[in-house]
């Protein structure tokens, strides 16, 4: 398996170049992406030659760790020069004049870009059907979808067309994903990571993260993607960490919270059944399980879908036609062309959003919804600061279920919407999140483990990660034909 | 009948930050389009807005400048609408929880002061300008003005007439200059009033109000009204209902015109900006912000009246600028002599009426304040008379140099040497026998014709009243 901690050390050894590596990773995208459409933009020419320059980078003696190693980046995020589409056909054609600034971090590294994924549009949507660009497939099944939003990063990994990628996640889009591919993926701190270029769907609870086939390599890309950035008003202002530096510690006297809203009802069958063979591994490990309360989890879902589009109405007022994006050719006058714009120009799921949020905006409506939702994001935070007192670390399933097929859940929003269910409310606290590999169901389809960290507890998180991936194989069994 | 106007105003400031409230592109006036819009200026996807705290530092100085209330913790909302020229499609303003709240400004109406009090004062961005010349039937759009910050500064409905709505802007057009906030310019729309306007029986509940947009003159902010309250008066005698709506004031007919009703007024809704923390005022900033605060022009009134003896009315005049106040000030500190009264004189007589002539500002005056005050320095120690100071100035206005030298060349020295001149008057004395007899007959206006004759023989040289007392001491011996 090739993480990028191992493809690092090849090119610190000489034994491979980057230019190498990248017409390696481009051919595998060239054999498989027509089949799983992970990718949305291929630039062969632009990731050469930014491998060439790792490569230059290296020889003057000039690499960091991960200098040359190839990385895929959602197609949220602005990089200069590259289409850059949001999933959307608003943004069809624009090709973004600068690089956000995660972007401009990971090429401060010295990794190369090598295209940009697919995406539900703007971010919207459980399992990456809503993108413009046609769906991603599961490469565990590609009549199934790869969870979304960030699906064609999760796609990407889990099919090692890609060593690493980024993600954004709003209400669970790394973590889901990840879950859905069987990946490692990680949802930091609300703040941690610049949001500077990265196309905002709901500002108040979209974070980057990064998506690998290891917490270890998430702790490595983590390392570059995070830190201040005074562009981004909600980044915060903390000394740059190593979230590597843990890794190896042993987790005798780990406090684990087992939420008992996550255990109930809801949680049946396989993924029940992997998500306690994981305790038990952990108990193994050395650490000790206590039962914690999430009282006001359950209220998540309907408060995120209040919050979320909200913001996500006014967001996308930019996509006016006015400026850059998808413009009507035929219209009769000023309103003519708004309405025809983002008719033609945005997608059902989108549009959707944009009407709920609209309308909990909407004079008289302010106070019963929107107020009340932020009252309820409060609480849910007060549950996990409850909970903190008692352990460590929160654990429990990342995903209701294991993917679905491809159409199956497309006409059932509120169907859609319950796919989040166990990752939402840890955007609406702003807390760090992650998902890793925890097993199999009968079908053969991944399953994901999600541990919830306190704030800044990103630490701690890819150190329990790391020792339970140090014992299971999980994260390295790969889909077949890939 | 009676009726009574109800006026309030709403006066958008553009304050004097170099760079946008939100971005770091500039904020200078008049470059070419599109020039000074960067990728958050224009809204490009991804971008994010950060703060500029030259723009709160300056809401907090005018918060202090009028005994507001300041918000420790103020909340930045967007106000969502489509429109060409705004960019976001939402403006980021304050709406819940402005910066600024309370506080008053005093206005002198003729000889009344009035208090007219301030509801709140927010931070916000400008939008861009839509051009629609010149581009056959397509409409231009200039981002320049885009992100540029305002305070918008909204008065409790006090006013009762037009002459006060224009005595109000003036007031604040003079402390937001006064502190610094802003540039005032009217031309460059540094400074533009939307009226609110309604009629209603005096003592009866408040009338339907119509909103006069963009006002940017005080000619036309006092003709718009006084149109717009005939308008009203009119409508209502006529039994026709006033219906809320804004309007624009065409200055070419003098008319005001609908823009909208209620009906099509936008639901903006308003919420927290996201992007944008809220904003905390610490109190050490707000003691700094205060400390730096200048003398502010009510303190310099008071002090004029009862430290120099001014007048209301001098005192008001005198403080509708800061550069006219310091001017003034400069000229009564550089006397030799402590005379306000005189200084303010001059300065609001000989000089304003140089500077008016020549329509210049007070801060580019020819004169600068200290030269007018050796000028004065020869008035107070009786080298010049009033008249020939006023001579000394033209030259001074015109042709420039020290007042010294000007007397000098032009031998404009007022007669001093008493010797000098009882011999001047002996020879009129002589000339003028039969005033003479007349003036011991009793006739008082023999002696002014004696008077006139010697200040005529020394060619205004002589101190009129040094030749009243002498010609005095002559005649009667």
């Amino acid at each position: 398996m090739q993480t990028i901690k191992s493809i690092a050390t090849l090119l610190a050894e000489g034994k491979i170049s980057s230019v190498e590596l990248c017409q390696d990773y481009l051919a595998r995208i060239a054999a498989h992406n027509p089949n799983l459409n992970a990718f949305v933009t291929v630039d062969a020419e632009r990731t050469l030659a930014e491998a060439r320059a790792a490569d230059a980078r290296r020889a003057a003696g000039q690499a960091n760790l991960l200098t040359g190693v190839p990385i895929a980046h959602k197609d949220i995020f602005c990089a200069e020069g590259w289409l850059t589409t949001c999933g959307s056909k608003m943004l069809a054609n624009f090709v973004s004049p600068y690089d956000a600034h995660v972007i401009s971090q990971f090429k401060a590294a010295g990794m190369p870009t090598l295209g940009k994924t697919n995406m539900d549009e703007f971010a919207m949507g459980s399992s990456t059907e809503t993108s413009y660009y046609g769906p991603t497939k599961n490469p565990w099944d590609v009549a199934r979808v790869p969870g979304g939003s960030s699906g064609g990063s999760a796609a990407a990994v889990a099919a090692r067309i890609a060593p690493a990628a980024t993600g954004t996640d709003t209400g669970g889009s790394i973590r889901q994903p990840a879950a859905l591919c069987g990946i490692t993926g990680l949802k930091p701190t609300y703040g941690v990571v610049s949001r500077y270029g990265m196309i905002a769907f709901a500002s108040s609870l979209d974070q980057g993260g990064p998506m690998a086939t290891t917490a270890e390599d998430c702790a490595l890309l983590l390392n570059v993607m995070a830190g201040f950035d005074a562009r981004d008003s909600t980044s915060l202002e903390r000394n740059q960490e190593d979230y590597a530096r843990d890794l190896n510690k042993p987790l005798t006297g780990l406090r684990i919270g087992l939420p008992k809203e996550f255990f109930g009802a809801g949680l049946t069958g396989d993924t029940a059944t992997a998500v306690q063979a994981a305790i038990e591994q952990f108990s193994k490990l050395g650490a000790t399980t206590v039962e914690v309360s999430l009282p006001n989890s359950g209220l998540s879902v309907a408060a995120y879908y209040v919050i979320a589009p909200a913001e996500a109405s006014s967001n996308l007022s930019r996509f006016d036609g006015v400026r850059y994006g998808y413009r009507t050719p035929d219209y009769a006058d000023l309103t003519d062309m708004y309405e025809k714009s983002r008719a033609e120009g945005f997608g059902a799921e989108v549009k959707r959003r944009i009407m709920i949020g609209t309308y909990v905006l909407s004079h008289g409506y302010y106070d019963a919804y929107y107020l009340q939702a932020q009252k309820l994001r409060r609480l849910i935070a007060n549950d996990f600061a409850q909970a903190y007192q008692q352990c460590d670390v929160i654990l429990g399933p990342t995903a209701p279920t294991t993917a679905f097929k491809l159409g199956e859940k497309a006409d059932d929003p509120v169907e859609m919407y319950l796919s989040d269910i166990y990752t939402i409310a840890v955007n609406l606290a702003g807390l760090p999140g992650m998902s890793l590999p925890c097993g199999f169901d009968r079908q053969g389809l991944p399953i994901g483990l999600q541990l919830i960290g306190d704030y800044f507890a990103e630490v701690r998180m890819l150190n329990v990660a790391h020792q339970y991936q140090l014992v299971t194989d999980w994260h390295q069994r790969t889909p077949g034909g890939f | 009948m009676q009726w009574e106007t109800v006026i309030g105003l709403e006066v958008h400031t553009q304050l004097t930050t170099q760079s946008k409230i939100f971005s770091g592109a500039s904020t200078a006036f008049g470059a070419e389009p599109n020039t000074q819009a960067c990728q958050v200026d224009i809204a490009l996807p991804g971008v994010l807005p950060v703060l500029n705290k030259g723009a709160v530092e300056r809401a907090i100085r005018f918060g202090l400048a009028i005994g507001a209330r300041l918000n420790r913790i103020n909340v930045f909302d967007r106000k969502n609408y489509f429109y060409p020229d705004l960019p976001k499609g939402y403006q980021i303003s304050q709406f819940t929880l402005p910066i600024v709240e309370g506080g008053a400004l005093t206005i002198q109406v003729g000889d009344e002061e009035k208090t007219v009090r301030i509801t709140r004062a927010h931070l916000e961005e400008d939008a861009g300008k839509s051009l629609h010349e010149d581009f056959h039937g397509l409409t231009g759009i200039d981002l320049n003005r885009a992100g540029t910050p305002l305070l918008e500064i909204v008065s409790e409905p006090d006013m009762r007439s037009a002459k006060e709505a224009v005595a109000y802007a003036k007031a604040l057009h003079t402390l937001v200059t006064w502190i610094g906030t802003c540039d005032g310019n009217l031309q460059e729309g540094s400074f533009r009033c939307d009226a609110n306007v309604s009629v209603r029986r005096p003592g009866g509940p408040l009338g339907t109000r119509r909103e006069i947009k963009n006002l940017n003159s005080f000619r036309f902010l006092e003709q718009a009204i006084d149109y717009e309250i005939r308008w009203q008066i009119g409508e209502i005698e006529d039994g026709r209902a006033i219906q809320q709506a804004t309007v624009l004031f065409d200055p070419d007919s003098g008319e005001t015109r609908m823009m909208r009703t209620k009906e099509d007024a936008h639901d903006y809704r308003y919420f927290p900006d996201p992007d944008l923390l809220p904003v905390k005022l610490e109190e050490d900033w707000i003691e700094r912000v205060r400390a730096s605060l200048p003398e502010l022009p009510q303190a310099r009134q008071t002090r004029y009246r009862t430290e120099f003896g001014l007048s209301a009315y001098d005192a008001a005049t005198l403080t509708s600028s800061r550069t006219l106040s310091d001017y003034f000030e400069t000229v009564t500190a550089a006397l030799p002599k402590a005379d306000a009264k005189l200084a303010a004189n001059w300065v609001m007589g000989e000089l304003s009426a140089a500077l008016n002539r020549a329509e210049i500002d007070i801060a580019t005056s020819p004169i600068g304040a200290n030269r007018l005050a050796r000028l004065l320095g020869r008035l107070q120690d009786g080298t010049l008379s009033g008249k020939l100071a006023k001579q000394v100035f033209e030259a001074m206005w015109t042709e420039g140099g020290e007042p010294d030298a000007i007397i000098e060349a032009q031998g404009l020295k007022q007669m001093s040497d008493s010797g000098e001149v009882e011999r001047i008057i002996d020879t009129v004395l002589a000339a003028n026998q039969k005033s003479v007899e007349e003036f011991r007959a009793g006739k008082d206006k023999a002696f002014n014709a004696l008077v006139g004759q010697v200040m005529k023989a020394t060619k205004g040289k002589a101190n009129p009243a040094q030749v009243n007392d002498l010609l005095r001491a002559k005649l009667a011996g």
